[in-house]
């Protein structure tokens, strides 16, 4: 049981944002460029905080940003964006955010085996902290402990 | 003994909430059976359980309840979530 494989192109370090929504759809934009959503799906990870609230921010400086499956989910993926300077998402503990996670996945079973692997490294509380101070995309990578994908995403990957 | 793990849309969030949940009832040396859930379907999933976790910002949505509901400010966070639950469970 592993993560999926994280794209460099999934990973984007050291944005400016002015605020949340832009946060969370940097973190959209880069599942998009990862092939794994379409950009619709963006706009319903939006859709979620506005309607639920920041409960996405589920440790301090950690946004979880997520919505349910549905056909703008090509493929189950996970991005990473890291902001130069941290932004409020309004909850009350956890603010302010300075690493965002988006998170999509095909059906409600998909996700739990990497749910279960994400914990494994979040439980480690060193690791917000040194993702928000990471260098580089493949320092992100790295620190997560994801293996680079394999095949033709990796001769992709040679391009960068 | 049944505890709720409760998300907005009972997909991320209440899973990692499950998976810390679970860890953290297995340090206290709790049999208990944890459930993700999201604010659509809590009323059902919180009929018969004992505890739903959460977060603060989904209290409000939960109604009217029987359950404790406690809420989890860093759901990474296993001594939280193990001292939570043994104030509640103990």
């Amino acid at each position: 049981m592993s993560l999926p494989p994280l794209p460099l192109d999934a990973i984007d370090v050291g944005l400016h944002v002015p605020d949340w929504r832009a946060a969370v759809g940097a973190a959209g934009a880069a599942l998009e460029r990862s092939g794994s959503t379409a950009p619709g799906y963006t706009e319903r990870m939006v859709g979620v905080i506005e309607e639920f609230g920041a409960y996405v921010v589920i440790a301090p400086g950690l946004a979880l940003a997520h919505a349910r499956p549905g056909p703008d989910v090509l493929t189950g993926g996970l991005s990473v964006v890291t902001l130069a300077e941290p932004v409020a998402f309004g909850h009350p503990h956890n603010d302010p955010v300075n690493v965002v996670l988006g998170l999509a996945v095909t059906t409600g079973d998909e996700h739990v085996h990497f749910v279960a692997e994400l914990a494994n490294v979040f439980n480690d509380s060193s690791i917000i902290p040194a993702l928000a101070a990471a260098p580089d995309a493949a320092s992100v990578r790295s620190l997560l402990g994801i293996a680079a994908p394999t095949g033709a995403d990796a001769s992709t990957e040679e391009h960068k | 003994m049944k505890i709720v793990a409760l998300c907005g849309v009972g997909i991320g969030t209440s899973a990692i909430l499950k998976v810390n949940a679970e860890r953290a009832l297995e340090r206290l040396d709790i049999e208990a059976d944890v459930t993700a859930a999201d604010i659509a379907s809590v009323k059902l999933a919180a009929a018969d359980a004992q505890v739903i976790l959460t977060s603060s910002e989904l209290v409000p949505s939960i109604g009217k309840t029987n359950a404790d509901v406690i809420i989890i400010d860093n759901f990474f966070d296993l001594d939280e979530l193990t001292a939570k639950l043994e104030i509640a469970l103990g």
